[in-house]
């Protein structure tokens, strides 16, 4: 029988317990009972509203009326070829599936980089690894405070273990692809990963989410990232999902003491769109870099969601977003900063950019900044605009068509954002993607 | 060349070309000289085709075809360049990629093939060579940042790589210190031949010591109101526009 939710509170409480008999009787005992403390967190919690001052912006109406079901069917429509159809051209590096939110070993590259870097299912590393993940799993995203949370934590069922050893460089990325399927109804897929850099470590995580069909699903996805001392990690989310589907995420990294992240995110799927970026600066000296490009049309909503917590000394941040909307799209961006007391000399700057190709399509975007400290420096800025039409004219004046310029000038807005990347030919897929994005817009008659 | 009759030009309900009239031959180099507000950047847009401004009357044809007819990039392809009195800034754009773009999108016009990446490189650092123009530039975002000297340079070095048939320059002296004038002058000068014609705008006589015009006109309120040679312009340096 199928697990369903029928959208309620209380379905999401109740079938918990129906769902660790089915799918997950093997489970060892501190997983269960994280799963029950979890779901107690979202029995107070329910689904946020709109008068909940982080959800503003974002109805979740239509995610309370929903229907979903917990998939049953394995990695059936999911072939070998489809997957390799999502891959980088030019990027060679180690793969893994999951499709649904299980892990698909027979899509997937067995890694043996050695060095005692560990790259598995999360499934797997909690019955080999089981004292290493129970030290991380869960102990920095908050399944007390936020809902999404709460949910992912008692009813994931897999997702990518990366673990690097003190002192190792692990050069090539890892692919991790999350592919979502049409089982005929709406499913309910959980998504979750764990990412341990050691002290002087390097890494690379690509994660990357899409669908096989575009079918209703809620996906709700939480990446905890554990950034040792002097660590360097590069972490990538690149959100390709049905255009019908509801997707959340959350990636809440820790950072300890002189370590340096960059993340990125691209957002293109998804009818209602929450992307949650949290890092925790922890240890003095750290270093966190963010970017995000979200890309919307028609009635889809993009919610991005930054909290930027500075908890020591002399630590930098560097929040980079920008936003194309077009149609009756709807984009948000919260960017709140927090700064705790003690933590002098913070460097932190937010800067959100958007472009409107649309009378219809809207930005709410809000900076907050909390500061419990005199000595920082804190900057944010936002715009919203449509396309320079001075800029246009300019580039027309040299000979260049309309269509091209405007090409020309959406390039370098999305370049912004992403020529940050280090991996270059996911770079430049990314590119081609957003181009396509666009000139699609463009022939639609749209896309002034 | 350019032939521009009567033209009668407005924007949001105000006329500022008031019946304007210039003829221009191959070869010729114009200045069209005049005080502030009496209309000669609006003449310069409307000739580069910026859509805000709205003829109401008159004609422009440039090498036998009607102008105001053809898109921007269509006037520019036909071999008009229009030297920006404030050239955009556009981040993110690099000034090697623009024109790149801009030469091949004339070439491609013309059915030509497009220049390579080295040949189009070795023709850009000849060119800045010339002009004194640091090489770093070409990688540097269109206009972003660069001072006003850098900006007017640009936009002839911009000049030299499309290499048009009817040059305007829309005060592209101003603000320029003496140096840099002389590098644009020479610019200028050195694309001078029987086929290429210039329209020098310009506020200040001193240009034109440097640029020496074949004809100077004088500008007033939307129309052209005295034309003469080179001396026209010392002697308007001398009295001014209060007479006219």
């Amino acid at each position: 029988m199928a697990i369903v939710f029928d959208g309620t509170r209380e379905s999401y409480v109740e079938r918990l317990s129906e769902f660790l008999d089915s799918e997950q009787k093997n489970a060892p005992e501190w997983i269960t009972t994280l799963r029950r403390e979890a779901i107690s967190g979202f029995a107070e919690l329910g689904f946020p509203t709109l008068s909940d001052e982080e959800w503003r912006f974002t109805n979740l109406e239509a995610l309370r009326r929903g229907s979903f079901s917990i998939a049953e069917n394995g990695i059936s429509g999911v072939s070998k070829k489809s997957v390799d159809s999502y891959g980088f051209p030019g990027l060679d590096c180690p793969r893994l599936v999951f499709v649904n939110g299980r892990f698909a070993p027979s899509l997937s590259d067995t890694v043996d980089a050695g060095k005692g870097i560990l790259v598995k299912s999360l499934s797997e590393a909690i019955s080999e690894q089981g004292d290493l993940v129970k030290d991380h799993l869960a102990r920095y995203a908050d399944y007390e405070k936020d809902a999404f949370i709460s949910l992912n934590t008692s009813y994931f069922e897999d997702g990518v273990f990366v673990y690097v050893p003190d002192g190792t460089v692990f050069e090539q990325p890892v692919h991790v692809l999350h592919v979502s399927t049409d089982e005929g109804r709406p499913l309910f897929i959980n998504p979750r990963n764990l990412i341990i850099v050691g002290q002087s470590s390097v890494a690379k995580v690509i994660e990357h989410y899409v669908s096989a069909s575009q079918s209703v699903y809620f996906s709700n996805v939480v990446t905890e990232v554990v950034c040792g001392e002097n660590a360097n990690l590069e972490h990538y989310r690149l959100e390709f999902e049905s255009q019908k589907a509801f997707n959340f995420s959350t990636l809440r990294v820790n950072q300890q003491k002189n370590s340096n992240i960059a993340s990125h995110s691209v957002l293109c799927g998804g009818a209602i769109v929450r992307n949650n970026v949290h890092p925790v600066l922890a240890g003095e000296g750290c270093n966190s870099d963010i970017y995000g490009l979200f890309i919307s049309e028609g009635r889809q909503h993009m919610d991005n969601f930054m909290r930027v917590e500075h908890a020591s000394p002399h630590c930098d941040s560097r929040q980079f977003y920008n936003g194309v909307l077009d149609g009756r799209s709807k984009g948000v961006f919260h960017g709140r900063i927090l700064v705790h007391e003690g933590a002098e000399k913070t460097d932190a700057k937010q800067t959100n950019r958007n472009l409107l190709l649309s009378d219809t399509a809207q930005i709410d975007t809000k900076p907050q900044l909390e500061i419990y400290n005199d000595d920082v420096k804190c900057t944010h800025g936002a715009t919203i605009g449509q396309m320079d039409e001075e800029a246009l004219f300019y580039l027309r004046s040299r000979g260049i068509s309309v269509r091209q310029a405007k090409i020309i000038m959406l390039q370098a807005f999305t370049g912004e954002t992403l020529e940050h990347m280090s991996i270059d030919s996911v770079r430049e897929a990314l590119e081609s993607v957003v181009m396509k994005w666009f000139e699609q817009r463009l022939e639609n008659g749209k896309g002034r | 060349m350019l032939e521009v009759k009567n033209l009668h030009v407005q924007v949001d309900d105000k006329e500022i070309l008031k019946g304007m009239n210039i003829t221009v031959a191959p070869g010729e180099v114009h200045s069209i000289m005049g005080p502030n507000g009496s209309g000669k950047s609006t003449l310069a847009q409307v000739l580069a085709g910026k859509e805000a401004y709205e003829v109401t009357e008159g004609e422009v044809t440039f090498q036998g075809k009607d102008l105001l007819d053809l898109e921007p990039e269509e006037r520019a392809c036909e071999g008009i360049f229009l030297a920006f009195q404030y050239p955009v800034e556009i981040p993110g754009v690099a000034n090697t990629y623009l024109l790149r773009e801009a030469l091949n999108a004339k070439r491609e016009y013309r059915d030509e093939k497009p220049l390579k990446h080295v040949e189009f490189g070795k023709l850009a650092r000849e060119k800045m060579k010339a002009l004194g123009i640091d090489e770093d530039l070409l990688k540097r975002s269109v206009n972003t940042g660069f001072s006003g000297g850098e900006k007017k340079r640009n936009e002839i070095f911009q000049m030299q790589i499309l290499e048009p048939t009817l040059a305007v320059l829309d005060e592209t002296d101003s603000g320029l210190d003496i140096d840099a004038l002389k590098i644009v002058a020479n610019g200028v000068n050195s694309m001078r031949d029987s086929g290429r014609s210039f329209i020098v705008i310009t506020h200040y006589q001193r240009l034109l010591n440097y640029i020496v015009p074949d004809f100077v006109h004088v500008m007033v309120d939307g129309k052209i109101v005295r034309s003469g040679g080179k001396e026209l312009a010392h002697e308007l340096e001398e009295k001014g526009y209060a007479g006219f």
